[in-house]
């Protein structure tokens, strides 16, 4: 087992860095997954409270059906995509920062 | 394979759909014969020796998770139930979404072989890797009976007179013997390939039929919703509906027959006169509970599924597994828009499907639809038919050889490599691995054998209760709380998922009581629960969809108990934190491991 308090002192290992890095990988996956649940745990109580507008015809599906069986896919593509552009621009960002901090200590 | 089967069953089995099979098993057997030649190493056998594209991988991981259930059993339950079966699909598909969130990238920059794997790592307990693969084993089991239930419907629709349990036999030694030989390179690639050919098998025939009989709109404008006087679309040409299919109005609206069985059979147990009132009061309340529920065994149960899991090692970086996480979702999401067309369609023009039990009920609506074109397309119906067939191989074939590889990989990495033999050379391993496929698979097929009575897609919901209630909760709180301790983790995870367990359990042995075949006589003994469901169905509903108590119940087991043993949370959690969360480039990983060999020696 390694010692309790890791031996480096740089930046990357500080405390700080692993509390703001799970932060806001957190809070960018806690945002996306908000939006997709929404839309996701609203459907069955739209179609609990509002049965006759989610039964409504467009182009012979219930609205409640066209939105499940054919939108809603395209939506949860739509929140990935912009997830996986952010993280990645966020990574990148978190390695130039750490970079810099680890040459500034140098 | 043609020796075996009696001389009198082949007179009716058709050309095409024979061919269009053969086919799909010859190349499936030749792929993994092919690459069992380039996989030499040991690395190669488990994880593919890391080094799978992301468009290979990502078909991969599609061709192997779109099962039996979603090629056969979600068309199927959308003609039996309707509207709210949608939400199998729709979750099937957006359940990667969590994985992708919150779980995909800090598991894939952990770097390790299997889940077991990750618990030991996490927690450096070697017990709680001994805990892990147990239940790699558990959901393993539970997810193949479907993939077998799926061969031996496929098999007996193809060679009418076959008995429903040899299909699954002899597909179950197929796909053990093609394991054994290739492993998980030898997957990748077949399941890849698999993945193309579900999906030209389910798009295809439905594009040249509903051009036929009607478009997806105007087959569900056939039904006609509650308020409705005439169906909106009049141009489809429906057939008469059985008795046992349900209503219009109840197939195409939300809250029908698959969220409110337990309500009416506690109804009809009710005399007559108060039934109207107690549907009223009950009815739509413990519809949407059963709802949401499903919804969330579906969604976690994705994320800790573990035969899809242990692809996310077999990607280059981080990066790279979340793109693959992208096609996934785009692949299985264009997949999932179809087979409730084949439902809907099934309804209108194949009705007398419902009136069928087994492997002769709603199940094969998708195999069985292309024929409808039969009497004026003359042998289109029939290649169409083969099409969807070679389709139905390549599901249950793909996903049981994927669960057949994760699960082989538990027993010869985990059990005999760490456990049993931990000073076995890779040789050894290697035999260790064949042995371990042929004895999984044994095991699988004696299972298949006894869930003909049961819905394909209900059994695979119930795999992923399971695993919503045991790996979702372990994955997420390890990757995102660092004061969880080995035993919050073990006992949260153990609960949850013993709890599901035993839930499915007892709904499938009280519904398989109900068979009037073989499996009613060995199942008699659970009958009377079927009378305790209907005095309360809260609780049947509770034990078919567990995972709306057992997550919070294993998620909360799992903080109380952390917190209670918190002098336990491994000393150098700040690392391992690094590890999981920190961008690869930084090279912690290569740090945390001299680091760890230095400490503690292994």
């Amino acid at each position: 087992m390694s010692s309790p308090t890791p031996a480096h002192d740089d930046v990357v290992h500080s405390e700080s860095f692993l509390r703001s890095l799970m932060r806001r990988q957190l809070g960018l996956s806690i945002a996306c997954a908000a939006t997709f649940l929404i839309a996701l745990l609203g459907m069955p109580l739209l179609n609990y409270f509002a049965p006759a507008l989610m039964a409504t015809r467009v182009a012979g599906f219930t609205l409640s059906w066209l939105i499940l069986g054919v939108l809603f896919f395209p939506f949860v593509w739509i929140i990935s995509f912009v997830f996986i552009k952010r993280s990645i621009a966020m990574e990148d960002a978190e390695v130039v920062r750490a970079e810099t901090a680890r040459k500034e200590a140098r | 394979m043609l020796p075996l089967l009696p001389l009198a069953a082949l007179d009716k089995v058709d050309p095409w759909i024979l061919t269009f099979s053969l086919i799909t098993v010859a190349v499936t057997i030749w792929m993994g014969f092919r690459s069992a030649k380039t996989s030499k190493t040991a690395s190669d056998f488990f994880v593919a020796g890391r080094s799978v594209s992301v468009g290979w991988n990502a078909s991969a991981i599609s061709g192997e998770y779109l099962s039996a259930a979603s090629f056969m059993g979600v068309a199927g339950m959308v003609m039996s139930s309707g509207y709210d079966a949608l939400w199998y699909p729709v979750c099937y598909a957006c359940g990667y979404l969590f994985l992708l969130l919150f779980i995909a990238g800090p598991l894939r920059r952990f770097g390790a072989y299997t889940i077991p794997d990750f618990a030991e790592g996490r927690f450096d307990s070697p017990l709680f890797r001994k805990i892990a693969v147990c239940f790699v084993l558990f959901i393993g089991f539970f997810y193949t009976m479907p993939q077998m239930k799926g061969a031996g419907v496929t098999l007996a629709y193809i060679f009418p007179g076959m008995p429903y349990w040899a299909g699954v036999v002899l597909v179950g030694a197929v796909i053990t013997f093609n394991v054994a030989l290739g492993g998980m390179k030898g997957i990748t690639l077949v399941q890849a390939v698999q993945y193309w050919i579900k999906m030209f098998a389910i798009s295809v025939p439905i594009f040249v039929l509903m051009s036929v009989v009607g478009f997806y709109n105007g087959q569900i404008g056939a039904n006609v919703a509650v308020g409705e006087t005439a169906a909106p679309s009049a141009e489809v040409q429906r057939k008469p509906l059985v008795e046992k299919a349900p209503k219009d109005s109840v197939w195409v609206a939300p809250f029908g027959p698959l969220t409110t069985k337990a309500v009416n059979a506690a109804a009809a147990a009710l005399p007559p006169e108060q039934r109207a009132a107690y549907l009223a009061e009950h009815q739509k309340p413990y519809s949407l509970l059963y709802t949401y529920s499903l919804i969330i065994a579906l969604v976690c149960g994705t994320a800790g599924l573990p035969h899809i899991l242990v692809r996310f090692y077999t990607n280059p970086d981080g990066v790279a597994a979340k793109r693959t996480t992208m096609w996934v979702m785009i692949l299985i999401g264009v997949f999932y828009v179809f087979p409730p067309v084949f439902g809907a369609i099934g309804r209108n023009l194949m009705p007398e499907l419902y009136a069928g039990v087994g492997a002769k009920g709603t199940d094969k609506v998708v195999l069985e639809l292309p024929t409808l074109l039969g009497a004026n397309a003359g042998v289109l119906g029939s290649i169409l038919s083969g099409i969807t067939c070679a389709g139905a191989f390549a599901a249950f074939m793909s996903t049981f050889s994927g669960l057949l590889v994760s699960m082989t990989g538990a027993l010869a990495h985990d059990v005999y490599g760490r456990i049993l033999r931990p000073k076995s050379n890779p040789q050894e391993r290697m035999v260790a691995f064949k042995v371990a496929a042929v004895l999984v698979g044994a095991v699988a097929i004696g299972l298949g054998c006894f869930v003909e009575p049961l819905e394909i897609n209900f059994m695979v919901g119930q795999a992923f209760a399971i695993a919503a209630a045991s790996y979702f909760p372990l994955l997420f709180m390890s990757v995102w709380w660092r004061g969880m301790t080995m035993k919050g983790a073990a006992i949260g995870m153990l609960t949850g998922g013993l709890c599901a367990l035993v839930a499915a359990a007892l709904t499938n042995f009280s519904t398989l009581a109900l068979d009037k075949g073989p499996m009613g006589k060995l199942f008699a003994g659970f009958a009377p629960l079927n009378g305790f469901w209907a005095q309360h169905p809260l609780l049947r509903i509770l034990c078919e969809q567990p995972a709306i108590w057992t997550v919070p119940l294993a998620i909360t087991l799992m903080v109380i108990i952390s917190k209670a043993t918190s002098s336990d949370i491994p000393a150098d959690v700040r690392m391992k934190m690094l590890v999981l969360h920190a961008p690869e480039k930084l090279g912690l990983k290569q740090e945390y491991i001299q680091e760890h060999q230095a400490g503690a020696g292994h």
